[in-house]
């Protein structure tokens, strides 16, 4: 978020409007990122007459939700200098364990998809926060064990293939009023209320304060673990409820479904401006984020190249990118 | 250790110290020996063929936690192993396949150098771009799994069968698998002159206080920039060495070394915080993580449960660690 982006004046050398203009974008990040994205946007539009029509946009935002939501968990836990490598099978337990339970109905099959969520967050919360393992390892561990629980339940699970209710499938795939995707019923709402938890209110000021230096804060009377925790609880439920919308959209529960969201998730917070070392950065940031990795993706399909080197051109854009911001912020 | 010891150190203290550098020089052998003396436990008819599949199943991943631990020593961490091994697995099963053996044996150098070329530049990647390792290395494994895919889009090639044979035959005796006597002289002979020069020294020291490194006349961007080429060597080998054991080349066969390579590492004792840290414990701890699935074999319990245990062993292990350091801080 840019009013907590440091702008080093003092290494501003290019000519009067150059130097207005590079620190406008320092100061104001979000401003470059949002031209980026208008430009990628132009160029589609450039190279492909006619793409960029009203069915595309909102066909943009509905592949954007899930990613824009796995990402805010992501944002929440990286602005306390920490990261979560378990929310791509979070996502994916959460979708296959609700699918498997559909027969119950859609209410309970979606509870047991978030309890996902809830259980693998709160271990994780547990580890980091009074366990005081560092979140990297904390969560590849419980990446590990959620992966190989789930591989061991769909085994055992054979004879109940899963099935995505029609609930699930309208949340993942379908739009209303002529095209605004459904899965923004509940990423517009969540990224509202992110928002204004980061900028208005003491959890959120507590988030940045922790990222900026953890030990001040618990010098100050803080009780650090309890942010902590409640902090990776709300990232593995973010997990599981984009899980649900992604195993929506394709209509089947694999086991490796959502196992391609983890690098976007990461790269979408970083290239949104939010520091990975923490206490800097904000969600609109990585909003503009998911949708500029959405959108990316989707020149690189029209690319019509192969998978393999589709993946190489993605990683590279993320790495330059990446480059190019923290170059720009530093 | 290569740092000079005083000569009239008592051996007790000299073993402390030892220790405290290194908790996986000595827990590692002895977890290992308790793991083997559990699987002969529960299956009493242990063979020379048990080890020889032990060794085979643990060579990749060995080498995949020996560059891990390279980087993981010197203050970072590279999460792009596992698809750098993929790199040389299938560059290798390409390239070698209706090739001789002493061909063979000189595109395997050819993948050596491919492998450090990988590693250059991952290197190059974190140290030009600015951007913190964990996420640097994320999107340039996404990049070499990319580059796998190109070298070959599916499952498939071969090597001549001499070659083959370093990973999977066995040397004098059938307890003594090729693959041991491959692990132990390649790490070695990267690893112990590594150790004993002046970079490896360095390597140590800009992992635990890189200000102080700094300070003291190191010369970080280049020290870091070689341990990502030497992680990227030990990819290929453990790259050469999948060749070896499962004898084709596949693009997806490398995803899993990425994090079980980081799980040998933790388990190994080395910091992940850098700078403390040996090569023995790593190697070591991919023969126990190895072991873990064969004995839930032998139990006759769902070898996927493996990943659970793995999973929960990293966490537990961090956590005895960060218990015993407080413990030390309090005193």
């Amino acid at each position: 978020m840019s009013e907590r982006s440091k702008a080093p004046f003092s290494r501003v050398r290019v000519g009067i409007t150059g130097g207005r203009l590079l620190s406008l974008l320092r100061t104001r990040t979000i401003v470059a990122l949002i031209l980026l994205l208008l430009v990628l946007v132009a160029g589609i539009q450039l190279a492909r007459p006619g793409t960029v029509n009203a069915i595309w946009i909102s066909n943009m935002l509905l592949f954007a939700a899930p990613l824009g939501i796995v990402a805010a968990g992501q944002t929440l836990v990286m602005l306390t200098g920490g990261i979560d490598l378990s929310v791509a099978s979070v996502a994916t337990a959460s979708a296959y364990l609700m699918a498997t339970h559909s027969a119950l109905g859609v209410a309970p099959a979606i509870l047991y998809g978030l309890a996902v969520g809830l259980v693998v967050g709160l271990l994780n919360g547990i580890g980091v926060a009074l366990l005081r393992v560092q979140p990297l390892v904390m969560t590849l561990g419980t990446g590990l064990m959620t992966e190989g629980m789930l591989v061991v339940y769909s085994q055992k699970k054979m004879a109940e293939a899963p099935r995505v209710p029609q609930f699930i499938e309208d949340l993942g795939a379908g739009k209303f009023l002529g095209g605004i995707p459904n899965d923004l019923i509940i990423w517009v709402p969540i990224a509202i209320i992110l928002i204004f938890v980061l900028r208005r209110t003491g959890f959120g000021r507590l988030l940045y304060a922790i990222g900026d230096n953890s030990k001040a804060c618990t010098l100050a009377g803080i009780r650090v673990w309890r942010i902590l925790l409640i902090n990776y609880v709300g990232c593995g439920l973010l997990a599981a409820v984009a899980g649900l919308i992604i195993v929506g959209g394709t209509d089947s529960a694999e086991l490796r479904l959502a196992e391609v969201y983890l690098l976007p998730s990461v790269a979408a917070v970083i290239i949104g401006g939010t520091s990975i070392f923490g206490g800097r950065g904000g969600y609109s940031g990585t909003i503009v984020g998911a949708l500029i990795l959405t959108v990316l993706n989707s020149i690189l399909t029209l690319l019509d190249v192969p998978e393999s080197v589709r993946q190489i051109l993605y990683g590279a854009i993320i790495l330059l990118l990446a480059a190019a911001y923290t170059r720009l912020t530093d | 250790m290569s740092v000079p010891t005083a000569p009239n150190m008592g051996l007790a203290k000299r073993l402390r110290r030892s220790l405290r550098r290194d908790p996986g020089l000595f827990s590692m052998p002895a977890l290992l020996i308790v793991s083997l003396a559990i699987t002969v436990a529960i299956h009493p008819q242990f063979s020379d063929f048990d080890l020889q599949s032990l060794a085979m199943g643990a060579l990749p991943l060995a080498f995949a936690a020996a560059a891990q631990a390279v980087v993981v020593i010197s203050g970072g961490i590279d999460l792009s192993i596992g698809s750098a091994m993929a790199v040389a697995n299938v560059l290798a099963a390409s390239a070698m396949e209706k090739t001789s053996f002493p061909q063979s044996l000189l595109l395997a150098v050819a993948v050596l150098v491919a492998g450090a070329a990988i590693g250059a530049l991952n290197g190059l990647i974190v140290i030009m771009s600015r951007i913190p390792d964990v996420v640097a290395t994320l999107t340039s494994g996404f990049i070499w799994g990319g580059v796998a895919l190109v070298i070959l889009e599916k499952p498939g090639g071969g090597a001549p069968q001499e070659f083959l044979n370093l990973g999977t035959g066995t040397l004098f005796t059938t307890w003594l698998p090729n693959a041991l006597v491959l692990l132990a002289v390649a790490v070695g002979t990267i690893w112990i002159p590594l150790r004993r020069s002046k970079l490896g020294l360095q390597l140590y020291a800009i992992g635990s206080d890189r200000i102080a490194a700094f300070r003291s006349g190191v010369n970080i961007n280049r020290t870091r920039f070689a341990a990502y080429v030497f992680s990227g060597l030990f990819s290929a080998v453990g790259g050469l060495g999948l060749t070896m054991t499962t004898g084709i080349g596949a693009p997806l066969a490398g995803v899993y070394y990425t994090l079980s390579g980081l799980a040998a590492v933790v388990v190994g004792g080395v910091s992940l915080a850098g700078g403390r840290g040996g090569m023995l414990g790593p190697v070591l701890a991919a023969f126990v993580l190895t072991l873990i699935p064969t004995d839930l074999i032998f139990l006759n319990i769902d070898p996927n449960f493996g990943q659970v245990i793995q999973g929960t062993l990293i966490v537990v292990i961090v956590m005895v660690g960060g218990f015993v350091e407080m413990e030390r801080q309090r005193k």
